[in-house]
């Protein structure tokens, strides 16, 4: 076996004594580093946070927070990561340490490691101070939980870079009071320093322990001529799906292929006709290279789930997995988007609308994986992204709706594509609704027999989320609520 | 004042601390009882095996888990040497013969590591016999399956005052439980160590209990089992009773094995096998005057107690004290009953059936005042208490002027009025987003109704370095409770904070403790600890008077100084006066004693002065909904709350905002969800992980959040005059519930009364807006009709 090894707080540590499926949590709390707790083991609660150094894109490192109890220990091979115990010490504390401290930010003190590395990436954000404005986000502001002003501090502190942690004792106030008091990274502060060296290569790893292995094959021509060779393999990229199967339903595939390094999965391209983004690239990382240059998804991010889980989680995991309550699919589909799948034999290109087969199942064949999704040009200039849920910060919907109207030059509405999540065993079209608002004008009377058209698609279900009634009750009120932030007339539309 | 409340010149008390262990929280260094596994060798993982029917007989072989590589041992009923018996009242075994909920242990796998315990447990086939189960609440009702003594309250004439009342109203409610979601869960820790000892690790609020089960498990005497609690990961109430059976198995399985044996239940066994805030269903029958004065209230509580008592009958208790919450109610009787259903055994959780009980009250209050034509607020603070007026169950309200005090000064710092008038144009120009705000009062009881548990016991060390070690019964689980004693000693003993330091809790130290509980263990322990303090003090005072050449009785202590009145009497270090002492053989540390005085109870007639004092608070809560979807949004809240005068204000500032968190948490957005269909899955918790069962997050905190402490409040006869703060704020959240409701109620036309499910999650919102919209729609048609189908005026 070749020599694998993970850099912590700044030592090298040989990745003795795990699995394939040993998470991050496990192995370095193993070690020694208890001040990661497992609170939920589904990347919920942030108290196991940790900072990965990840590409800036830029020959940078940036400093990433992320849920060790997502992370294979095996995918960490070769990278650096930063626990709470590497920020600082109890004689030594880390500014953001020392800042929850003073602040009665901890309680019970369980959850406080997992925040303190959260609020320690966005203390080490690079262009935190840039963008204290108005948020970027949904061309509605409704139903956008990014929208209040008080979710950003005055040294540029976003609040949701918190929203990935929980806390059952402080009510969260002294821990925003502390975050938005921090100041900048310090001359000479070692982790801000190290941004300005690259982070650490992909290294090709191959694990196996017990008959279970954990392969990251160093090029796709590699990765798909081992996925025509064992079809059964375990595909992970951002791993937010891996971790939740291996740690709460047990699953112990006899292959896990890692993915997302892979170049050709990490593309963001604009061409003239669609925009294409790879599969493999993080939300976050997707978000910040779109830069709301499609702002339906822009909408989508900040309600898609915490950065914990945006800085891993994917497009093609997202859509792979096939949830119907996944929040990338609705988006996509009122985009229009396509699938595009590659395999040893080549590619092909599915429409969004068709790829998903039942409950969670597609068109993606064992061999191929999904490269990119493409969002054709020019985009529609009505977009909104609506997600109910119990909560408004990190919550699995109830339903999702995904908008993108286009109206003509006399308040008709051109053309119409909803796409849904929630009501169905699959994400779906809204076809039905569609049809009946093209041609028609934007109009409250279009909208409200619209609206009852729309309550009644798909086939919703009641669990321990919400009732079959009221989801669809949401998906009628989801357009009307869109009319009433976008009461257009002729004259607004752009020609 | 008492000597107990008062404070000396340059108190340490009353300085804003941080908490003593912040900065091994921050850093990762605090240890927790699970980390202290990953430094000890050779030690097990223990791993259940959970029933898959709510209701069943059962039959085990375990010959398939032992065919797993890893496996140790299976540990079944027939390894209990001592009593099978997790709990205190025979009605809890440790291993059941008949599996009593969807995911009761019926045995437990001992592993090399985690895997192989969980898959050991995987492969032990049980075979079910399924028989009937009751789920919800009306069902238990219905078959008259209750456990446990029912309790009543009565005052007065409550029949005879509602058949006369000019304004009757009724209904029935059920309010959700709530799942105390400590980001640590259950875990133990146990090993045997070189003196035969049984040493547990034990994350719990009750070390004493939790040593008791362990050694009628074992068979051993208390004193060869030694139960340590580091600092818990949250506790709640959800580990006053709950970790003993849990310790008991890890150390079970220590003593068969000679090996460590840990226990951390994973977040779904801790959602699916331990107990919560009992659920509610509640029936009542109100009278009031023609001004809105309460006249008569008669109501019925039934908890669902879960699968055995636990503490449902002092939760039940607790639940009938606090009904009348802050009101006056002359004609009273309150019934309370334990329903027994296939379920969790539901628990202590902080206010411990006060909130339920104070539902009942603060429910009818906002449901009827839009029918009396009274503005809420007016309506709440008419029915206050007076002074000199007792409760239901005959205490006097002392300082129940506090009340007055605390809502003027809500009031005046929230801009009440003036912001009510501002929403009020909001809401006429916003027809599809409306706000309240609103505003409720608290009084909560505070002692153990259990009066035995009303002491505590504390060993305080002084070593010739002048360091000072604190030992007492109380365990720290976030509350501060470490962070006051250190205060308290520090002041006792006129010494710099840095010099004292809090050990972790443990049964060989001190004795015979009651749980951290009741959110009277500060008042308990602070005591215990003052007398020990005292003691020393009084020994260094004669050393220290001889080495100055004064009187005893005139040295002074303070800020690690020892002194004696006016400046021309020299000060001497406080190490200094410990060397001179101990020099002179006398004594350098001491055991401290408390327990509380005046309280009386009679648990058959339910009558008697069960609580040493009153908290009191008050809060204003705006709140935004919005009428497409039901969500709400916490836009401000202001507090008012009576801690006495407080020890340590930042820790109370911590306590009240995270109590208002966690209590809007269970009425607005925590949601259990229990299979209650016929088919496989009966009985089945479906919230059973963090994506299902959502805790308030940063989203839920309100966006101004301003509290006060009540002022020159100081509460004779506790320790330096403070009151407990644990529980009491959590009941300030029903405000932030009575504003959805105002809310809601703007949809509709006026006087309309809103029924609001709790929690009052975003469905249920909906569902009120939909009631509150067709009300409007109906008054149109048809001034005269009722809106709320619910809430009818009863037959007279």
């Amino acid at each position: 076996m070749e020599r694998i090894d993970v850099t912590v707080n700044g030592a090298p540590r040989p990745l003795y004594g795990v699995s394939a499926h040993t998470t991050a949590l496990d192995w370095l709390r193993d070690t020694g580093l208890t001040g990661g707790k497992e609170g939920c083991a589904e990347g919920e609660c942030g108290a196991c946070a940790m900072l990965l150094a990840t590409s800036d894109g830029e020959g940078g490192t940036t400093w990433t927070a992320v849920n060790a109890c997502l992370v294979p220990a095996a995918a960490l091979d070769g990278q650096e990561v930063v626990t709470a115990e590497g920020l600082g010490s109890p004689g030594a504390m880390h500014p953001v340490q020392a800042g929850l401290a003073e602040a009665g930010g901890s309680q019970c003190g369980y959850c406080t490691p997992g925040f303190a590395c959260s609020m320690a990436a966005e203390f080490y954000r690079a262009d935190r101070v840039r963008d204290d404005a108005v948020p970027e986000g949904s061309s509605d502001g409704a139903g956008d939980p990014d929208a209040s002003p008080a979710d950003h501090g005055p040294n540029g502190f976003h609040l949701h870079a918190l929203s990935g942690n929980l806390c059952r004792c402080t009510g969260y106030r002294p821990i925003r009071d502390a975050a938005y008091a921090l100041g900048h990274p310090d001359q000479g502060d070692p982790l801000a320093e190290r941004r300005s060296r690259p982070a650490p290569e992909p290294r090709s790893t191959r694990l196996e322990v017990d008959g279970h292995r954990f392969l990251r094959p160093s090029s796709l021509d590699d990765a798909l001529r081992l996925l025509r060779e064992e079809p059964d393999a375990a595909v992970v990229a951002g791993s937010t799906d891996w971790g939740v199967e291996v740690n709460l339903r047990g699953r112990r595939a006899p292959l896990t292929v890692a993915i997302e390094h892979l170049p050709e999965l990490r593309t963001v391209a604009f061409g003239d006709d669609a925009v294409e983004i790879g599969a493999a690239l993080p939300l976050s990382e997707v978000e910040r290279r779109l830069d709301g240059r499609v702002p339906l998804l822009a909408a989508l991010f900040p309600q898609f789930a915490s950065p914990l889980i945006r800085n891993r989680a994917t497009i093609g995991g997202n859509l792979g997995t096939a949830s119907p309550i996944g929040d990338a699919a609705p988006a996509l589909l009122a985009l229009g988007a396509s699938v595009v799948l590659v395999s040893a034999d080549g590619e092909r290109e599915v429409d969004l609308a068709d790829f998903f087969t039942g409950y969670r199942q597609t068109l993606r064949r064992p061999d191929e994986l999904v490269r990119a999704v493409r969002i054709p040009l020019p985009l529609a200039r009505l977009a909104a992204f609506h997600k109910v849920a119990k909560r408004r910060f990190d919550d699995i919907a109830s339903v999702a709706v995904g908008f993108a109207l286009d109206l003509d030059a006399d308040g008709h509405v051109a053309s119409a594509r909803i796409g849904l999540g929630g009501v169905a065993a699959t994400p779906l079209r809204a076809r039905s609704t569609e049809a009946s608002l093209e041609g028609r004008p934007w109009s409250l009377e279009t909208v409200r027999e619209a609206a009852s058209v729309l309550a009644s698609e798909g086939t919703p279900i009641s669990d321990h989320r919400a009732s079959a009634e009221y989801r669809s009750l949401m998906l009628g009120t989801s357009l009307v609520k869109l009319f009433h932030g976008h009461p257009r007339t002729a004259e607004e539309v752009p020609a | 004042m008492s000597d107990l409340a008062a404070r000396p010149a340059d108190p340490v008390v009353g300085t804003p601390m941080r908490h003593e262990s912040a900065a091994l929280h921050v850093t990762g260094a605090a240890a927790y009882t699970d980390d202290l596994a990953a430094r000890r060798r050779d030690v097990l993982t223990a791993w259940p095996v959970q029933s898959e029917h709510a209701h069943a007989r059962f039959a085990l072989d375990v010959a398939g888990a032992l065919g797993i590589p890893g496996v140790v041992r299976v540990l079944t009923a027939d390894d209990v040497p001592g009593r099978n018996d997790a709990g205190v009242k025979d009605d809890e075994p440790l291993f059941p013969s008949e599996a009593m909920f969807h995911g009761h242990a019926l045995a437990w796998v001992l592993g090399e590591t985690a895997e192989a315990a969980r898959l050991g447990a995987a492969a032990v086939a049980v075979e079910y016999e399924p028989l009937p189960s009751i789920i919800t609440v009306p069902e238990a009702i219905e078959a008259g399956a209750f456990q446990g003594i029912p309790r009543t309250i009565r005052r007065g004439d409550p029949d005879g005052a509602l058949a006369s009342a000019p304004h009757v109203f009724e209904g029935v409610s059920e309010v959700g439980g709530q799942e105390h979601f400590s980001l640590e869960t259950h875990a133990s820790l146990a090993h045997v160590d070189s003196e035969g000892q049984v040493f547990v690790d034990c994350s719990t609020q009750h070390p004493s209990e939790t040593q008791e089960i362990v050694a009628h498990v074992l068979g051993l005497p208390s004193n060869r089992v030694t139960v340590q609690c580091l600092r818990m990961g949250g506790g709640f109430g959800g580990k006053e009773m709950q970790p003993h059976g849990f310790a008991a198995i890890a150390a079970l399985g220590a003593v068969l094995t000679g090996r460590p044996v840990r226990l951390r239940l994973n977040r779904t066994q801790d959602l699916t096998m331990t107990g919560k805030r009992h659920p509610f269903h509640l029936e009542w029958k109100a009278g009031f005057d023609d001004d809105g004065r309460i006249l008569a209230l008669a109501t019925t509580l039934t908890s669902d107690g879960g699968w055995c008592l636990d503490l449902s009958e002092p939760v039940m208790g607790r639940a009938l004290c606090h009904v009348d919450n802050a009101y006056w109610i002359p004609n009273f009787v309150a019934h309370g009953r334990v329903a027994k259903t296939n379920k969790t055994s539901q628990t202590a959780f902080r206010g411990f059936g006060g909130p339920q009980g104070m539902f009942v009250i603060e429910d009818i209050l906002g449901r009827v005042a839009p029918v009396l034509g009274i503005d809420a607020a007016t309506l709440r603070r008419r029915n206050f208490y007076e002074p000199g007026q007792t409760t239901p169950y005959g205490q006097v309200v002392r300082h129940a002027e506090r009340l007055q005090d605390i809502w003027r000064r809500v009031i005046e710092e929230s801009d009440f009025d003036a912001r009510r008038i501002t929403i009020a144009e909001f809401n006429r120009t916003h027809p599809d987003t409306k706000r309240a705000l609103a505003i409720t009062p608290v009084k909560f009881g505070i002692s153990f109704t259990l009066t035995a548990y009303n002491q505590a016991g504390a060993l305080v060390h002084v070593y010739k370095d002048g360091s000072v070690l604190i030992n007492h019964g109380g365990t720290e689980m976030g509350q501060g409770l470490h962070t006051k004693m250190l205060q308290v000693a520090a002041t006792s003993l006129g010494v710099d904070p840095t010099s004292v330091r809090l050990a972790p809790t443990r049964t060989d130290k001190v004795p015979n403790t009651s749980a951290t509980a009741a959110s009277s263990s500060t008042d308990l322990n602070g005591g215990a600890v003052k007398h020990a303090c005292e003691q020393i003090r009084a020994h260094l005072a004669t050393v220290a008077g001889r080495l100055l050449g004064i009187d005893g009785r005139d040295v002074r202590f303070a800020r690690g100084r020892v002194t004696g009145l006016g400046p021309s009497v020299p000060s001497l270090a406080f190490a200094e006066v410990v060397t001179a002492a101990y020099e002179a053989r006398v004594p350098l540390w001491a055991a401290g004693f408390y327990r509380t005085d005046g309280l009386h109870w009679d648990t058959e007639a339910m009558q008697g002065s069960p609580f040493k004092y009153f908290s009191y608070g008050a809060a204003a809560t705006e709140v935004e909904v919005d009428g497409f979807t039901g969500a709400t949004r916490t836009l401000r809240v202001d507090i008012v709350h009576d801690v006495g005068d407080s020890l340590s204000p930042l820790i109370d500032v911590g306590q009240i905002e995270g109590g208002y968190v966690q209590g809007a948490g269970w009425l607005t957005l925590e949601e259990l969800r229990w299979d209650t269909g016929d088919g496989p899955g009966r009985g089945r918790l479906l919230t059973q992980s963090a994506s299902t069962y959502k805790l308030p997050s940063f989203s839920e905190m309100p966006e101004t959040f301003n509290v006060g402490l009540f002022e020159r409040a100081t509460e004779d006869g506790v320790v330096y005059g403070s009151k407990a703060v644990g529980e009491p704020p959590l009941m300030l959240a029903f405000s932030a519930r009575e504003a959805i409701r105002e809310a809601v109620a703007a949809f509709g036309p006026h006087g309309h009364s809103v029924g609001l499910a709790s929690p009052a999650t975003p469905e249920a919102v909906f569902r009120a807006i939909r009631d509150a919209q067709r009300a409007a729609e109906a008054i149109d048609a048809d001034a005269l009709a009722l809106a709320d189908a619910e809430l009818v005026p009863a037959e007279r």
